[in-house]
Parts: structure tokens; sequence; C-alpha cells
């Protein structure tokens, strides 16, 4: 598969994959040289803000685990492939990572429509497969539905329903009681994984006390957003409720330029990396977003160490899916080590019984008898997420307490009801 | 009340852009019988160029703004050079096929430009910081003071064009090839020089609608062949060829879309000028003013 990467950002992979074939060439001298390394494939977007962190993270994971001897005296070995954000591309990269570079298992993109496509796939060819990015609640409902036929497929991230239901309870603590917000527009962008996001949005809102004003999807398509904020505007609601990935520079940019008085707040997946600031040239400021992992917070003992380690291999911090993609590799490996074979049918037994700490929490996967079999368990004490407010230029912690005590502050053009007290 | 003022506004700032991309790219068929179907990528290299100069080369919103109009002309240069005028030039091409070439040449240019750029700077839509920012409020409507700086420029730059065209010998000697080339070669001018002059203008122009846009909106690679239709529609529309049918086209077109957007749904923006479109293909093939 061709890989579309910046010559700036091909250089570290460069050097990677040469430190690579360096260990390949060395392994006769180790004594674990007889055992075959696990295969992962990571189906990736290297052209989008959002889906570019899957494949760095994957291969900061395997060099991590492969410095520490890999797992079981397992190497492990990345195989990625670039879908350029089509499912067509993401099925012909799952087929040649099954048939031709006969992987153990995949990891794939941020996109619900790509991991709906290649679903299907996995339960044909029987290969596990776990996407680290995409939401819909589709992609665990089917496993739940048929479970014999697509129990293969693991949904390593934060579903669209339980997304809507965090962003509600984070809208509840800092923006209805503190600033007195009262009414909001729900604005998303046209695509699977925000229908149910939506849909809970509608339900979840007017429980935190948040009335609905309009409701707004957008094509992907759409460059002036000029008329939406117009018709936002119009209701007077207090804040917009976003729910966009594939866009986020544009609506983004013209927020700030036209200086559009709600603030915006839910999930802006493109603003969860570092990046964003000179994306937008800084027309983020004050952007609320839900993501896995925010600076400076320690989840757990190994977010801080990875999100330092990977922006300074790669410039940038990860976006919310370099944190669930780093894990999914471990937990991967670890469901081989544990299943003691890479047959499909005992890694899927394996996975089911993983229980691990990683950069964006503990990961379990719910059981056949939820509605959401095969994804990630969400909540107190395992993954919650986080809400990141982009403040001077650095993303900053809001959400929830205790962990994240950051104060709200937003840009002069946003009319909030309430002044926080003191 | 509100909203007619507001669809004025924003249709005026949006049409403005839409005829300074479509003038460049008329003048140019009407002056060389060149229709470059590369436009939109050119107007997209001069919003990167822009884009980086601004930020990664530390030049300013003002430096980059000239910098990425540099890019344009740059860009129009490579098209001309690299693949218009050999395909001109050639002996192997029948004279009468010259112009499907370089359309079918300028096709494939720009689909490579799109993908290339896409490769290097990734298909995410890039910003300028405006040249001027802040909020200006026209009768309750608040406008960007950048999106009427753009219309304002947009208006300047086309003035000057007319100036230049039917004030000046080397404007009038455009003119002229447009209407007789070879006529003109008889008088002693140099068309390829001629020729090399009105891809210059072109490429001032695509290369301002460039970083304009960078600056309102925001655009990348994943743009351009929606910015080369939109300039083709409004010159089919206004006739090609025709200087003053491309600006009557880009308004009306400018504002359709804007109205839609308003007023039955953003996402269904484009369809009724392209409707419009077909329209005046069946009715008036010629176009609002033109003369073929």
């Amino acid at each position: 598969m061709r890989q579309k990467m910046a010559p700036s950002r091909a250089l570290p992979t460069l050097a990677a994959v040469a430190g690579l074939a360096g260990l390949a060439f060395a392994q006769p001298a180790f004594a674990q040289a007889s055992k075959p390394p696990i295969k992962i494939g990571v189906i990736g977007e290297a052209g989008a803000v959002a889906g570019a962190s899957i494949t760095k993270a994957a291969q900061l994971a395997a060099d991590d685990l492969n410095a520490k001897g890999g797992v079981g005296g397992r190497k492990i070995q990345i195989f990625t492939y670039d879908n350029h954000s089509s499912a067509t591309d993401a099925v012909r990269a799952f087929q040649r990572a099954v048939n031709q570079d006969h992987v153990n298992a995949v990891i794939v993109s941020y996109i619900s429509e790509v991991a709906l496509a290649v679903e299907p796939w996995a339960a044909r060819l029987h290969m596990v497969t776990i996407t680290p990015g995409a939401a819909s609640t589709d992609i665990s409902k089917h496993v739940h539905d048929d479970y014999a036929h697509y129990k293969y497929m693991f949904h390593g991230w934060i579903n669209s329903a339980a997304l809507a239901d965090t962003i509600c309870d984070a809208a509840k603590d800092l923006m209805v009681g503190p600033r007195g917000v009262k009414s909001a527009a729900v604005m998303s962008e046209d695509a699977a994984w925000t229908t149910p996001l939506d849909n809970e949005y509608l339900k979840c809102l007017p429980q935190a006390g948040v009335t609905v004003t309009s409701h707004i999807r957008f094509n992907p398509d759409t460059t002036d957003f000029t008329p939406i904020f117009h018709a936002l505007e119009a209701k007077h609601p207090d804040m917009i409720v976003t729910g966009i990935s594939h866009v986020g520079v544009q609506p983004t940019v013209q927020w700030h330029d036209q200086q559009v008085p709600m603030p915006m707040f839910g999930q802006s997946s493109q603003a969860t990396t570092s990046s964003f600031w000179k994306d937008t040239n800084g027309a983020t400021e004050g952007v609320i977003t839900a993501t896995a992992a925010a600076p400076g917070v320690a989840l757990t003992p190994t977010t801080i160490p990875f999100t330092e380690a990977y922006t300074k291999r790669f410039g940038d911090s990860p976006s919310y899916d370099g944190y669930s993609t780093y894990d999914d590799v471990n937990i991967i490996a670890l469901a081989v080590q544990r299943a003691g074979s890479t047959n499909p049918d005992k890694l899927v037994a394996a996975m089911e019984k993983t229980d691990y700490v990683g950069t964006m929490g503990r990961v379990e996967f719910y059981g056949r008898d939820s509605q959401y079999t095969h994804a990630i368990k969400v909540g107190p004490g395992f993954v919650t997420g986080v809400d990141i407010q982009w403040q001077n230029g650095k993303q900053v912690c809001v959400w929830p307490a205790p962990m994240c005590k950051a104060k709200l502050i937003f840009p002069s053009f946003v009319k909030l009801p309430k002044q926080p007290a003191g | 009340m509100s909203l007619f003022l507001q669809i004025l506004i924003d249709g005026f700032a949006i049409s403005s852009l839409y005829a300074l991309g479509a003038v460049g790219f008329t003048l140019l068929f009407g002056v060389s019988g060149v229709l470059n179907l590369a436009h939109g990528s050119i107007i997209v290299v001069a919003a990167i160029v822009g884009w980086l100069a601004a930020g990664n080369w530390g030049a300013g919103p003002a430096g980059g703004t000239l910098i990425g109009i540099a890019g344009g002309i740059l860009a129009a240069y490579a098209t001309y050079f690299v693949v218009v005028r050999p395909i001109q030039t050639s002996r192997a091409i029948p004279r009468d096929e010259t112009e499907i070439f370089v359309l079918t040449g300028t096709l494939l240019w720009g689909i490579m430009i799109q993908v290339g750029l896409d490769y290097l700077f990734t298909d995410n839509p890039v910003t300028m910081v405006p040249l001027i920012r802040g909020v200006t409020n026209l009768g309750g409507v608040h406008t960007p003071t950048n999106e009427i700086m753009i219309a304002a420029i947009c208006w300047i730059v086309i003035g000057l064009l007319w100036l230049l065209v039917n004030r000046t010998r080397a404007g009038k000697a455009l003119l002229a090839a447009s209407i007789n080339p070879r006529g003109l070669t008889l008088l002693g001018f140099e068309l390829s020089r001629i020729y090399l002059f009105v891809w210059t203008i072109y490429g001032v122009l695509a290369g301002l609608a460039g970083v304009l846009l960078a600056s309102f909106l925001g655009t990348g690679s994943a743009n351009a062949g929606t910015l080369t239709a939109s300039a083709f529609s409004i010159v089919v529309l206004g006739g090609l060829g025709s200087v003053s049918g491309s600006l009557i086209a880009a308004y009306v077109v400018g504002y359709l879309e804007t109205i839609t957007a308003y007023l039955i749904a953003p996402t269904l923006r484009p369809i009724p000028a392209l409707l419009l479109l077909v329209l005046v293909v069946y009715v008036r093939p010629q176009g609002l003013l033109g003369r073929r």
C-alpha cells in the first residue's frame, strides 16, 4: 500500500523502519529468534488530522514493546496501510493484510463508515479486528446481533451514544450550573457516527437541563459555514454542541472570524491533536472537545510517558485515537500471549478476557449480554474520556473533576448568560 | 430584513471572489483559446504557498499573501510551459485537435497537482490569518471586516484589469489577440509574448483568488475540482471568453448559492446554479453575453 506522508513526517518512520530492519538482521543472535513475530496490520488515514495518529501510535507501541524484548518472547511487527479515508481502499488493504502479509490481527480507522465496511470482512476472513477511533454504535450492535459471525470485531473507542452521554454530563457540570447555560444548538456533520450521537444528544441534553433550540446536520463537504451559524444564531441558543470529525478547520476558523457569540462545546475530533492550533491559526482558542486524554493529566501511569514520547517523535501530540491505538497494540499482543496461539477463535476468547490498564484508562470489553458486545466499557473505573479546552495555544483539561481543575476561559466575543463567581 | 441583508452581504463577498477567479479563466480563453482545467489546482497551490509562507516561513499575513500570489504565477507558468506550450507547438498533434489536447492535458495536470498537494500537505483545508481582523456591523449584520476587504480588493483588481485591457498598449494587444491573432502577427507582434503576458495576468488573478479564499473560508487540495467546476460553470453561463458575461454570471451563481444555503438548506447550496447551467446550455448555449 502506498504511504502518504509529508517528508518531515516520513523521516522518523524511515528511521523506525531502518531500526526494525536492523532488529530483523540481528534476530538470529537472540535465543527467541525461533519464535515468530506477532504481526499486526494497521490501516489508518495518514492524510486526515484525526486519523494520522493511528499508524504512528501503533509503530510507537510496537517499538516500545520490542525494546523490552517483545511479548512472551515474540516481537511485534506492524504492517501499515493508508486507506485515504476510503472504505474501498480500507477493504483492499484489509484483504492484503490478511492474505498477503498474513497478519494476526488488524487495527483499523477512525471513520465509522470505514470500520463498518471492514467489519463483514473481519467476519468472513476470521480476523480479529479492532477500531481505535470509529464511534458508531452499529459496530458493536452487529457483534451483539450475530455473535457467531461477527465475534472477530472489537470496538476500541467510546461509542457515539456513550460519548454523547459524557458530553452531556460535562455540559451539566461546566456550562449549566457555573455559566447559566439553558439552551443549545446541536451542529453535526452528516456521517454514520453522528446519527447515534445526535439521537443521544437530543435525549441527554434536556436531561442535563439544556433545551435544544435547533439541530443541524450538514454535509461534510461544506466550505462556507456562515449560513449554518446564522441559522443557529437566529434561535439564540446559549451554546453550540458539536459533532465534528471529518471537518474541523473551516467551521472553527469561520466561527472565530465571524465572532459567533456561542461557545463550541462537544466533540471536535481534529481539535484533539496539538497541530490544530497551527491548522486554525489559533482560531480554536476557547473550543471545548471530548477526547481520550489531556496533556499533563495522568489518567494512568502510562498516559503522560506515551504523550511525551509520541510528541517527541512525531512533533505533535496524538489525537484521541493515538491513545486507543497504542493501547490496542498492547491488548492484542497480550491476548496472543494469553491464548498461546494466533488461532482466531482462541484469540477472540483471549481478547474477551482483556483487563488492561492502558494510556486512556482501564480497558475491558462488554460481553454478549450487553447491547454493545465487544465495545470497551465506558464509565467510572474504566475509560471515561476527558474534556479539554484550548487556552492560549494549549489544551487544558477541564473535565471531569477532581482530575481536571482548570477554569474555562472563553474568547471575548463569546457571550454566556453567567460569569463565573469569583 | 436582517436575513435579506445577510444574504446580500455574504452573497456579494463570495460572488466577488468567484468573479475574480473566473475573470482570469475567461481572459485566458478569450485571448489564447486555452480552457485551463488545472484552474482549481493553481488556486489551491497559491493558497497553500501563502499558508506556508505566512506560518512556517514566518512571512506573516501580508508577506504570505504576496508570496502566495507569486506561487500562483509560478504555477500558471508551469502549466503554460510544461503542458500548454508543448501541446500548442507539437507537430505530432493536428492543428484542429490542439484545443482538445490542451483541455485533456490541463485536466490531467490539474489532477497531478491535486494529488501531489494531497501527498505533501494532506487534503485538510488550510486557512490564512485575515489581513484585517475583527467584525464590522453592517446594518445589524456582523460581518468579518476581512470579508468586506476581500470584496473591495476583488473589485479594485477587476477595475485595474479593465484599465489594463482598455487603456494600455499591451492590454489592447491582448484584446486584438482575442479578435484576430493572425492580424496581430502581421503587425509585428510576437504572439508568444502576448500569451506569456496573459498567463502572467492569469497567474496573478488565480493566485490572489487563492490567498483570499484561504483567508476567507479556507481551502485545500480536496477543493481543487470544485473550484475548477465553479469557474467553468460561471464562464459557460456568462459566455465563453466574455469578461463582462463572467462578471454577471459570477454574481448570478454566487447569489443563487447563497440564497439556497440560507433559505432552503446549506447542503443543497450548489444545486440550483447547476440546474441553471443545464437550462442555459439548452436554451442559450452561447451563454449570457457569449459570441460563439
